[in-house]
């Protein structure tokens, strides 16, 4: 292997989701120093969680990708290879010798588990899985969801709960207009729920949602929207005042929706506040969940804390979606924290055994853990390229560094089926073009062979 | 009539990098920038130049009269974000007097 000085600086960022995008994005927008990236990505597809985590009929929220992340893909200095897997044909320590720098952002492909009995019986899944499904996710598309049990039951109240709870709820025509996957569709289509039940431990003062997916629930003329335990003490009333701007309107915003007068809604979300599933019931699939009720103690929202009434209930269902929180995985022989599922770092600059390891960088949820909108992304990579730019000037980079021509050689040697830009330029056209027909903004290509052969790449 | 920033907002914060009078909140450098859902537009300090319509990656800004129905309140939103945190900019003004 033969290794020369390049002046530009060589940087691989692997991951090519947000997190990735905006550590490209802050690269190229260095005047003292030019940087020539390769982005690396297991899928055939860029844009992570923004192709396959945003909800299909939040399209405006998608813009991102043809406003911003496509203007630094098509950059030229910038190179996608994607369907590469690190971790076995490629790994860490051969990015270490290729590039001055690589910056993992990784994102989190897990999620937290509830630990109660039952989690693992057949209906019970992870919101993640079921969103990724309905996103037509390569590695979730051949999934089965069964719709045919009238109650499903989500534990957790943040933004992806609220997303799952209308996508299972949405009109069907609305959903015909969006990039969902066509098998979500038809599963959709066959769906008889009426009731997305949403289990929240704590009061209705600290749900987890914010208020955009929560106003958006009151612009759907058939789903009604009903709180329980939502009505507090006497002593406790003054307490809604004393919540902060951003809270205020959501207990505002759940009141309004509560209100509001539908005349035959076809289905309704309910919340059921202070309420904490301690069992899935059911001998081989779900058949229901038994409930234990919390009471809220505190006299002040700083330390509104919750305890368990013992009081037990039992509620029919044969559908679970845990959506209580993503996790991050380790990755091949990368230092990992296993209590919080991210990589050690100071910053963005990765720590095996308290010690820097130079030119290794993360960014993104692997950094600093599963939370955030997009552009919380921005501002972490912000602080990652910081980092490497500073230790770049103070000679901590080592220098040597194989040549563009000779990676992209040892990736097609080692990886087949490689996914370029261009090639990915082929699949999403092509999507664009089926979408066109239906009037839909895209019809998405669901598993790695159609990918490929999208793509014009030979698996 | 100033702009306002819709629910769209994935607090990309290309406006506030773009906003030539510096009325966007809140801050990347700031702590309620890690909590907040969205940016805002202070409509007292708006200067209706517009530059923050073509920085903004997922086309959430508007300027108030040509809203789109679903998103009027925002303007009460954006404004009322401001008279939440006026207290705390009036002291951060004070500060660096």
């Amino acid at each position: 292997m033969t290794t020369q000085k390049r002046p530009a600086l060589r940087v691989a960022v692997v991951g090519a989701g947000p997190a990735g995008l905006y550590a490209v994005g802050q690269l190229l927008d260095q005047v003292d120093v030019d940087v020539d990236v390769d982005v690396l990505e297991r899928l055939p597809t860029p844009h992570g969680l923004v192709r396959a985590g945003v909800a299909p009929d939040h399209p405006l929220k998608k813009r991102v990708i043809d406003n911003m992340f496509e203007f630094y893909l098509d950059h030229p200095r910038v190179r996608f290879f994607g369907n590469v897997e690190l971790g076995d044909r490629v790994v860490p320590a051969d990015l270490a010798l290729w590039y001055d720098a690589v910056i993992y952002a990784v994102g989190a492909s897990d999620d937290r588990k509830l630990g109660i009995p039952g989690e693992d019986l057949v209906g019970s899944y992870a919101a993640r899985e079921f969103v990724a499904w309905y996103n037509g996710h390569p590695d979730f598309s051949d999934r089965q969801f069964d719709l045919s049990s009238e109650r499903a039951v989500i534990v957790g109240t943040g933004n992806v709960a609220l997303d799952v709870a209308r996508i299972l709820t949405c009109d069907l025509e609305v959903l015909r207009q969006t990039e969902i996957a066509d098998y979500a569709l038809d599963t959709l289509s066959r769906s008889k729920i009426k009731e997305v039940l949403i289990l929240a431990r704590r009061s209705h003062m600290q749900g987890a949602f914010n208020n955009p997916e929560l106003e958006e629930l009151g612009e759907s003329s058939t789903v009604a929207v009903e709180l329980r335990n939502a009505t507090l003490t006497p002593e406790q009333q003054c307490l809604e005042q004393q919540l902060d701007w951003i809270d205020r309107r959501k207990v505002a915003t759940l009141k309004k929706l509560q209100q509001r007068q539908l005349e035959n809604p076809e289905k309704r979300i309910v919340f059921q506040f202070l309420t904490s599933p301690e069992r899935i019931l059911g001998d081989e699939r779900v058949a229901g969940v038994s409930l234990q009720s919390n009471r809220l103690v505190g006299d002040s929202p700083d330390t509104l804390a919750i305890e368990g009434t013992g009081e037990t209930t039992e509620v029919a269902t044969g559908l679970v979606f845990r959506s209580i929180g993503y996790r991050g995985n380790a990755l091949a022989d990368l230092p990992f924290y296993d209590s919080t599922g991210t990589i050690p770092n100071a910053l963005g600059r990765v720590l095996q055994h308290n010690e820097i390891l130079p030119g290794v960088y993360v960014t993104g949820w692997i950094k600093r853990g599963p939370s955030g909108v997009i552009g919380s992304n921005k501002k972490c990579a912000r602080e990652t390229t910081s980092c490497l730019l500073e230790d770049l000037a103070a000679g901590r980079l080592k220098g040597d560094v194989l040549s563009p021509v000779a990676v992209e050689a040892e990736l097609r040697q080692r990886c087949k089926a490689l996914v370029t830009q261009s090639d990915w330029h082929r699949i999403d056209s092509a999507e664009r073009l089926a979408g066109t027909a239906q009037s839909r903004p895209r019809v998405k290509f669901t598993d790695r062979a159609s990918l490929l052969l999208a793509a014009g790449v030979p698996e | 009539m100033p702009y306002v920033i819709t629910s769209p907002c994935v607090a990309d914060y290309s406006c506030l990098e773009i906003c030539p009078v510096d009325c966007i909140s809140p801050n990347p450098d700031d702590d309620a920038f890690d909590h907040a859902e969205q940016l805002y537009i202070d409509p007292d300090r708006c200067i209706d130049c517009a530059a923050c319509v073509d920085a903004c990656p997922v086309n959430a800004i508007y300027k108030q009269e040509l809203l789109p129905p679903r998103w009027t309140h925002y303007a009460e939103v954006n404004r009322d974000y401001f008279r939440n945190a006026e207290k705390r900019i009036a002291v951060v003004q004070e500060t660096s007097l």
